[in-house]
């Protein structure tokens, strides 16, 4: 199919404009609502969540008698009183929202209190007797493999034959790295409000990015049909993966205590329990081997990437794909072996995060390169450029999708010379050469990231558009607005079509009795996929107004134009009100719905082959940072982006996604640090203890720029590209900056091991680890240059 | 009794409300003004930031506080600003508008706090010319977390909205200069009691009549209990109106604060004579946490990641505590008996802390290392005064946090280096004896052997930087 090619811009608001975030006054005055803004309808119940204090354990008994006389309080239920399916796995089964006999994690939810107010659930709490007899618990990688246990079977990206070529090339490297998870710290916690209302409906108002899987899991869960469930989202305070699926339980506990007291119930997690009850990021460790020429060409690489996918599968499956298929990132690899293996262990289930394995797969790659520098003493740059998707077969995908937007050579190369790269490298190398304290280090990073679900079934998006007669529209999709910035890209997609100002077009909630069966709002999918479906609805019901129109002015259907907020048939005018109004008058409907599918995509989840991907998005970032080699401190000093974004709907939205795409993802190659006890507590829990970046740690100099003139290759909504979660693998030039920091402290001598996230912990031992090796100066009250 | 408070302009009276309930569930669900929100419930993300206001029309101030932290009583008599205050009408506050304007919300759920936070640094103390420097804004913005942006365009908002200020504009709040409401000796509901004395003896019968209660300063610790642990504190006796303990003195010798004072009133006296405690004050909270936090409760809480007592001990600090039976002085060190354990008596409390000021030949440093730079708690802290004469180390005061149950004086250290020759390899023999004086714990924040390594490693530092090396030394001052 063909798509809409460009927008013109003689109206406020169109696509390709810049505009702030719709809701933007509203966030400053304070006046955008939450769903913990709503005003409470009477009767409202809050629900105090009963968690499992061990890791692993069989619950033996539940006293609840003396709990349930305590004050306010309403019920307190289990498993057990589950009307429906104790379950809400998103691609398998059997996954609970209340442990019922077996404790998999610590935090695992396994009672709910609901009562008058949250404090009097809590003390009712205090109360309630469970009895656990504790099992040892299985917490780490090393664990997990020894047992064999996974969440789902292991599979494995596989073309030609690793070991023969590694075995085969002429030089050889290997080692290990582990990168940890994150949490999503979005500043508005899990929150649902479930409303009962006739019959056996019920109304969930629910911070989701996926309300129809909230629909779904909350008719499984009551044992009613999913026309029975409504669900609304107008907005989320932040979710950034974490409100794909992990919203899900907590909007089905919400609407199982309401179902079951007939009153409307809330439950908001407290930072501290919706750290330890909910998914993170997936933690993993890769074992690598890699065999290559002495030009640094790669023949052959083995990655055996193991994460700890928690106590069920939830998304991991999905999250192991993308990893296995973004551990080529814009290098071509011969033979490849790359092994996934989802660690069942008594953590809580790691689930989708913004990059979704994606980073995690190119921090492995990215390793591996620049492990062949070291191995080879040559400038990783060099060992780049040499390993690059480039043409004549050399262009193909590990799982077999070819390569045909690549422009990774010419953004790298534009980048490395609009900073000057070389003459930065120079000045880094001479601070180091003047500074026996500090030490600089500074990378680039390439990303190659491919836009469409993995699974082909998951790239459909909606759009329902109705013209009111007196020209005002209202917009609604299946999208979700989590701070993103989508809703006010499909309203330019829609005042574009419709050639009329932004202002005309009411963005409305996210509603499953308005646009049904949608996908979640995830893998940067968003606006290509609702900016179609509405593009597709509004120019249905454009057409209808022009046939009206066409009628009106005794002229040709085709000879109709809509321009600057009017209709025109040749000289003659109209304004779009009076066009609708005529088409009313004229019977046609003004109502539409819209439907997308992407095209063109495949992908076989049995041998992991296929194109999975519409197209890829290209970007580069050149980051410098300066480690103490007394403390391990380390601060990001300049980072450069070059960001293809195709042709972008919104600048302003698409700078503020790079932006804090590539923040987030220093905080978690840096500061942001999951620490577990030995018993499978989490002990960094709160803000106090799990340090995002602040506004002093973004780098003072921080130039962004967004690649011009690059329409996307594909017919995308007017050519533009997703931008959700490309930026944040930009960030990992941040780390590779430190790690080219801790080489130099051992004059680049050995390959430094630094684990991520870079903590100053980590970076002071990987220092220690390389002076010891490179046998350099053991004093360590003695710099070197 | 009734507390009294003014909210956006508007007067509000509460009886029968608990005093442990926070200020931020107050405003939230009693008053149903939402737009502060509560992110983490312990002072750290800003969500909940709001500005009190303070002072007669002319020489106002503002000071940006967590309402999650504060409980309600601690409003009585303050004049509370809320982001719902700020705009007239259709008229956004500048700070509102620059942030809209600029792309500095997203989700837009930390935005209120942001706005809370920049309102009150663009009306507040600094002197500043035209042009505000973006360092001010990291200062200012410490205590507040955003997800989404990355931080550049608030600041570039904040940079925008608060360098050029109008200090005597009208505006909520600052118009109507409202006189303070009376102070409310005994706040009482829901079983629980609120005191809060006036003065010094009636601070001491207070806790003389009820030597378990809670001994509240700014909440920044303590509010925790109220706003995570949603605790009834059955008695609770507020520090804060206590003339005594709100005393500043800058006597020839030294500086006493009392118990009272606020980090943030308290920092321009100790950055005039110890600029290295006030860069590490700055860094042991944000602006909201200064605000309200005292040098005070810090000694009292006695825990042994407290950032100001290795700085007291190695500034050989001496605390005046007071209680029914009269004053008592004690140095500091000896104040610290084991983990959150004080030598406080029953009935007694601290008045005030009297820091000796800088002698000649003397020098003063404090080095702070966490994960983040900003309100992040330490792993490890060093505090170290060392005076020189005649080439030799003459005396050696070094404390260090993180490394001990309690904050604590490094002797074996100073032992190794008194007496010997002002040189490098004296200081080497120091970071030597780190071992024989600690044996740190490992936990979340960093390991046993990181912590050693660091206390070690600090010693080359203190050298570099005493001595005047020609190379930076700390990583946040590098451009």
């Amino acid at each position: 199919m063909s798509g809409p090619e460009t927008a013109t811009s003689d109206i406020v608001g169109a696509a390709h404009a810049r505009l702030r975030h719709d809701s933007a006054v509203k966030h400053v005055t304070g006046d955008a609502v939450y769903v913990d803004d709503m005003p409470p309808l009477p009767g409202t119940l809050e629900i105090f969540p009963v968690v499992s204090p061990h890791a692993h354990a069989t619950i033996v008994s539940v006293d609840i008698a003396e709990a349930l006389r305590a004050p306010g309080v309403a019920g307190i239920f289990g498993a057990g009183d589950i009307p429906g399916k104790n379950d809400i796995a998103p691609i398998f089964s059997d996954e609970p929202i209340l442990a019922d006999g077996l404790a998999e994690y610590a935090g695992q939810p396994v009672l709910i209190v609901a009562a008058d107010t949250y404090d009097l659930g809590r003390d009712a709490a205090r109360l309630i007797d469970i009895g656990y007899e504790v099992l040892d618990p299985v917490l780490t990688i090393d664990e997990a493999l020894e047992k064999g246990q996974f969440t789902y079977p292991p599979h494995s990206v596989v073309r030609g034959d690793a070991e023969g070529a590694i075995e085969a090339a002429p030089r050889r490297v290997s080692g290990e790295v582990s990168c940890g998870g994150q949490d999503h710290f979005y500043l508005e916690s899990q929150v649902a409000l479930a409303v009962p209302g006739e019959d056996r409906d019920i109304t969930v108002h629910a911070s989701t990015q996926h309300p129809t899987e909230v629909q779904r899991g909350v008719a499984h869960v009551l044992g009613i049909e999913i026309n029975d469930v409504l669900v609304e989202v107008r907005r989320m305070g932040g979710a950034f993966g974490g409100k794909e699926t992990q919203a899900t339980g907590i909007a089905a506990l919400a609407a199982l205590a309401a179902a079951l007291t007939g009153r409307p119930a809330k439950l908001r997690l407290r930072r501290d329990d919706d750290m330890i009850v909910t998914g993170k990021r997936h933690d993993y460790r890769f074992r690598y081997e890699a065999g290559f020429g002495e030009d640094g060409r790669l023949e052959g690489v083995k990655i055996e990437m193991a994460t700890r996918s928690g106590n069920v599968a939830d998304c991991s499956s999905g999250v192991m794909a993308r990893a296995l298929c973004h551990a080529d990132n814009c290098y071509y690899l011969p033979h490849v072996r790359f092994d996934g293996l989802p660690c069942k262990t008594n953590t809580v289930s790691a689930t989708a995060f913004r990059g979704f394995g994606g980073p995690q797969g190119m921090l492995a790659i990215e390793t591996v390169i620049e492990h062949v520098a070291a191995e080879l003493g040559k400038p990783v740059d060099d060992i780049r450029r040499i390993n690059y998707y480039g043409d004549g077969g050399r262009n193909v995908t590990p799982y077999g999708q070819t390569v045909k937007d690549n422009i990774i050579v010419e953004l790298t190369e534009r980048l490395m010379r609009e900073v000057d790269f070389e003459g930065r490298a120079r000045a880094v190398d001479d601070f180091n050469a003047a500074n026996a304290t500090l030490k600089k280090g500074i990378a680039l990073m390439p990303v190659k990231f491919g836009i469409s679900f993995n699974l082909p079934t998951l790239n459909q998006g909606g759009a329902l558009v109705h013209v009111y007669t007196d020209g005002s529209v209202h917009l609604n999709h299946g999208g979700t607005e989590m701070g993103q910035g989508l809703f006010v890209k499909v309203a330019q997609v829609v005042a574009s079509t419709f050639q009329i100002d932004i202002d005309r077009i009411k963005i409305s909630s996210t509603r499953t009795d308005k646009v049904p069966n949608t996908s979640a709002t995830a893998a940067s999918s968003g606006s290509d996929i609702n900016g179609m479906a509405a593009h597709i609805a509004a120019t249905e019901i454009k057409q209808r107004m022009a046939r009206a129109a066409a009628d009106h002015f005794g002229v040709e259907t085709g000879s109709v134009e809509f321009r600057a907020n009017r209709v025109y048939a040749g000289n003659e005018s109209i304004s779009f009100a009076e066009c609708a109004h005529l088409a009313w008058r004229a019977r046609e409907s003004l109502s539409a719905t819209g439907f997308y599918r992407t095209p063109d995509i495949s992908w076989d989840a049995k041998t992991m082959t296929g194109s999975p991907f519409y197209y890829y998005t290209y970007g580069a970032c050149i980051a410098e940072a300066v480690i103490d080699t007394l403390t391990g401190e380390s601060r990001v000093l300049k980072a450069d982006i070059l960001q293809d974004v195709g042709n972008s709907l919104n600048p302003a939205i698409d700078m503020g996604q790079i932006e804090g795409a590539f923040v987030q993802g220093m905080g978690w190659l840096t500061s942001e640090e999951l620490v577990w006890d030995e018993d499978g507590h989490l002990k960094t829990h709160g803000p106090s203890t799990y340090k995002i970046p602040g506004s002093r740690d973004v780098p003072p100099e921080f130039n962004v720029h967004i690649l011009e003139d690059a329409p996307n290759m594909v017919p995308t909504i007017f050519r533009s590209k997703a931008i959700g979660e490309p930026p944040l693998m930009l960030a990992i030039s941040v780390w590779l900056a430190i790690r080219d920091a801790v080489a130099r402290t051992g004059g680049r001598k050995v390959f430094p091991r630094l684990d991520a996230p870079a903590t100053p912990e980590a970076i002071l031992m990987a220092i220690e680890d390389v002076r010891e090796r490179a046998n350099q100066l053991p004093s360590p009250l003695t710099g070197e240059g | 009794m009734t507390l009294e408070f003014h909210l956006n302009g508007r007067r509000h009276a509460v009886r029968d409300v608990p005093p442990n309930v926070t200020a931020l569930d107050y405003i939230r669900e009693h008053l149903r003004l939402t737009g502060a929100k509560e992110g983490c419930a312990e002072g750290d993300c800003g969500a909940c930031t709001v500005v009190l206001a303070a002072g007669p029309e002319g020489g106002r101030t503002f000071r940006a506080v967590n309402a999650c932290l504060l409980t309600l009583p601690h409003l009585n008599g303050a004049d509370v600003l809320t982001v719902e205050g700020l705009a007239d009408g259709d008229g956004l506050d500048p700070v509102q508008a620059a942030m809209a304007d600029g792309d500095g919300t997203q989700c837009g759920y930390c935005t209120p706090g942001f706005v809370m936070a920049l309102y009150a640094l663009r009306r507040g103390p600094e002197e500043i010319g035209g042009e505000i420097d973006p360092e001010t804004v990291h200062d200012a913005l410490a205590g507040n977390l955003c997800r989404c942006t990355g931080y550049r365009p608030i600041v570039d908002a904040a940079v925008k909205a608060c360098g050029e200020k109008a200090s005597e504009e009208a505006g909520p709040g600052g118009g109507s200069a409202h006189a303070p409401a009376r102070a409310t000796d005994r706040y009482e509901a829901g079983g629980q009691a609120f005191l809060s004395p006036t003065g010094l003896d009636e601070m001491a019968e207070a806790l003389a009549d009820n030597p378990d209660a809670y001994i509240l300063a700014g909440g920044t610790d303590l509010g925790l209990l109220a706003a995570k642990e949603r605790q009834k504190l059955p008695v609770v006796i507020h520090t804060g109106r206590v003339a005594e303990l709100l005393e500043i003195r800058d006597e020839p010798d030294h500086l006493e604060f009392g118990a009272a004072v606020t980090y943030t009133d308290a920092l321009p006296l100790i950055g005039r004579d110890y600029p290295s405690f006030a860069t590490l004050i700055k860094r042991i909270g944000s602006r909201q946490i200064r605000n309200m936090g005292t040098i005070g409760g810090n000694i009292g809480n006695a825990s042994p990641i407290g950032d100001t007592p290795p700085c007291l001990i190695a500034l050989d600090a001496v605390l005046s505590l007071h209680s029914r039976d009269g004053p008592r002085r004690m140095p500091i060190e000896d104040f610290f008996l084991d983990y959150r354990k004080t030598d406080l008596r029953p009935g007694e409390f601290i008045r005030s802390v009297r820091i000796p000021k800088p002698k000649a030949g003397e020098a003063f440093r404090t080095y702070k290392i966490s994960k983040r730079y900003d309100q992040d708690i330490s792993s490890v802290i060093g505090a170290y005064r060392i005076a020189v004469a005649d080439g030799a180390v003459r005396d050696a005061r070094i404390a260090y946090g993180g490394m001990a149950a309690t904050p604590k004086r490094a002797r074996a250290c100073e032992a190794a280096i008194t007496g010997s020759a002002w040189r490098e390899d004296a200081l080497m023999e120091a970071a030597r004896a780190v071992d024989e004086d600690f044996e740190p714990l490992s936990d979340h924040r960093a390991s046993a052997a990181y912590r050693s390594m660091v206390a070690r490693n600090l010693f080359a530092r203190l050298w570099r930087d005493i001595s005047g090396a020609d190379e930076p030394l700390d990583v946040a001052l590098i451009r």
